[in-house]
């Protein structure tokens, strides 16, 4: 069960508004995050990972606090270990596919098995350069995937993708999801090409 | 402080502070018979303190470049600030190093002020080559100082020329 309920200030162009959630995730829940830009749906998804601060709340997940500003308790992302797929990839430019996944984790059964989920193995010396906007999408979320998260947390991980290949990772995620028991926040800017993957969902509006 | 002060103010506050006489200097003198002043240690010791600038400045603003959530990406997978310099930040500003390196040894190749006044000239010791140009120009022996300032005409002129390739060849962003 991850409990998060917290408050934080952010500044927009028509002055500061309030990004305010409260919700508990079942453990194995997939969530769709949606909601208008610039309400906060990528920093909602930093707090959680650690990366961002906020001025109120908590964050528990499985009994153990990630958050709580109330007694100054906070996890470092190192600690939290969250799963996250960057907007822009975030992908090394010096690594090549498999050296991505070989500093996320060193078992090599799992990097052969998430190359071949995420049709890279014939890739695995390319550097993200030489990859399509898709593969870099892909690689992106296999090494979130490599560290075996408790929580996955993916901003927009589907938008560079074609229909086919979307459908493809879609279901072959579904399937490792429930597999590895994961909870999943996926941020979309388009809810409906989520509908066979999520059994939640959670609206971010300006307050 | 190194970039805007004359080299020849700093180097005479480093001859001062490194004197055997007093202060720091007497210090690491007596406590581990280590002389600064008119050594060649001391010579590249001042060099350092006066070119670190020209080397972090590029550096620094390399690193300022590198988007946020490369390092963030590492501490996700459990990175700790450390490797995820040596392993990350580090290897993607390779071609910023390596010309901040290269442009560093190139002004330190022709400092003046500040080896003269903590290295002063002394010949096999700590005469440096721009030193032995104006020397020579001193003596009226324009041979010897053509000599001297061709050699480190044709090496500074190596090394722009060899930093413009990288550059156009490697030094792109490797983000793009």
């Amino acid at each position: 069960m991850i409990t998060i309920n917290i408050e934080k200030k952010l500044k927009a162009y028509s002055g500061q508004q309030w990004l305010k959630v409260n919700r508990e995730f079942a453990t194995g829940s997939i969530i769709k995050i949606y909601g208008p830009s610039g309400a906060g749906k990528t920093t909602f998804l930093k707090i959680i990972a650690g990366l961002v601060s906020t001025e109120k709340g908590s964050i528990n997940v499985d009994d153990v606090t990630w958050l709580d500003t109330s007694t100054k308790t906070t996890l470092s992302p190192q600690k939290r270990m969250t799963g996250f797929v960057f907007q822009n990839y975030a992908l090394f430019p010096n690594m090549t596919v498999r050296e991505h996944l070989e500093y996320a984790t060193k078992d090599a059964k799992w990097i052969d098995r998430l190359l071949t989920i995420g049709k890279l193995e014939t890739l695995t010396t390319h550097k993200p350069e030489h990859l399509s906007g898709g593969q870099q999408q892909r690689l992106a979320i296999l090494r979130a995937l490599a560290i075996k998260p408790k929580l996955l947390l993916m901003d927009e991980p589907f938008s560079a993708l074609d229909h086919e290949m979307k459908m493809v990772l879609i279901n072959e995620l579904k399937v490792l999801f429930q597999k590895l028991g994961l909870t999943v926040l996926i941020v979309t800017h388009n809810p409906q090409e989520l509908d066979g993957l999520c059994n939640g969902e959670l609206e971010i509006d300006t307050v | 402080m190194p970039l805007v002060l004359p080299p020849s103010v700093l180097g005479f506050y480093l001859l001062l502070a490194f004197s055997p006489q007093h202060g720091v200097g007497k210090w690491l003198h007596d406590s581990f018979d280590i002389q600064f002043v008119f050594s060649f240690q001391g010579l590249v010791l001042a060099s350092v303190i006066y070119s670190m600038p020209f080397m972090i400045g590029p550096i620094k603003s390399a690193l300022q470049q590198l988007p946020a959530s490369l390092s963030q990406a590492s501490y996700t997978l459990g990175k700790s600030e450390r490797e995820t310099f040596l392993r990350v930040l580090l290897p993607n500003i390779k071609p910023s190093l390596f010309t901040a390196m290269v442009l560093t040894f190139a002004h330190t190749l022709g400092e003046f002020g500040v080896v003269l006044m903590i290295g002063g000239n002394i010949p096999n010791v700590t005469r440096v080559a721009s030193i032995a140009v104006y020397d020579s120009v001193e003596n009226m022996d324009y041979s010897a100082a053509n000599t001297y300032s061709l050699i480190l005409f044709c090496i500074t002129f190596v090394m722009v020329i060899g930093v413009f390739i990288f550059n156009k060849t490697q030094a792109k962003s490797p983000l793009e």
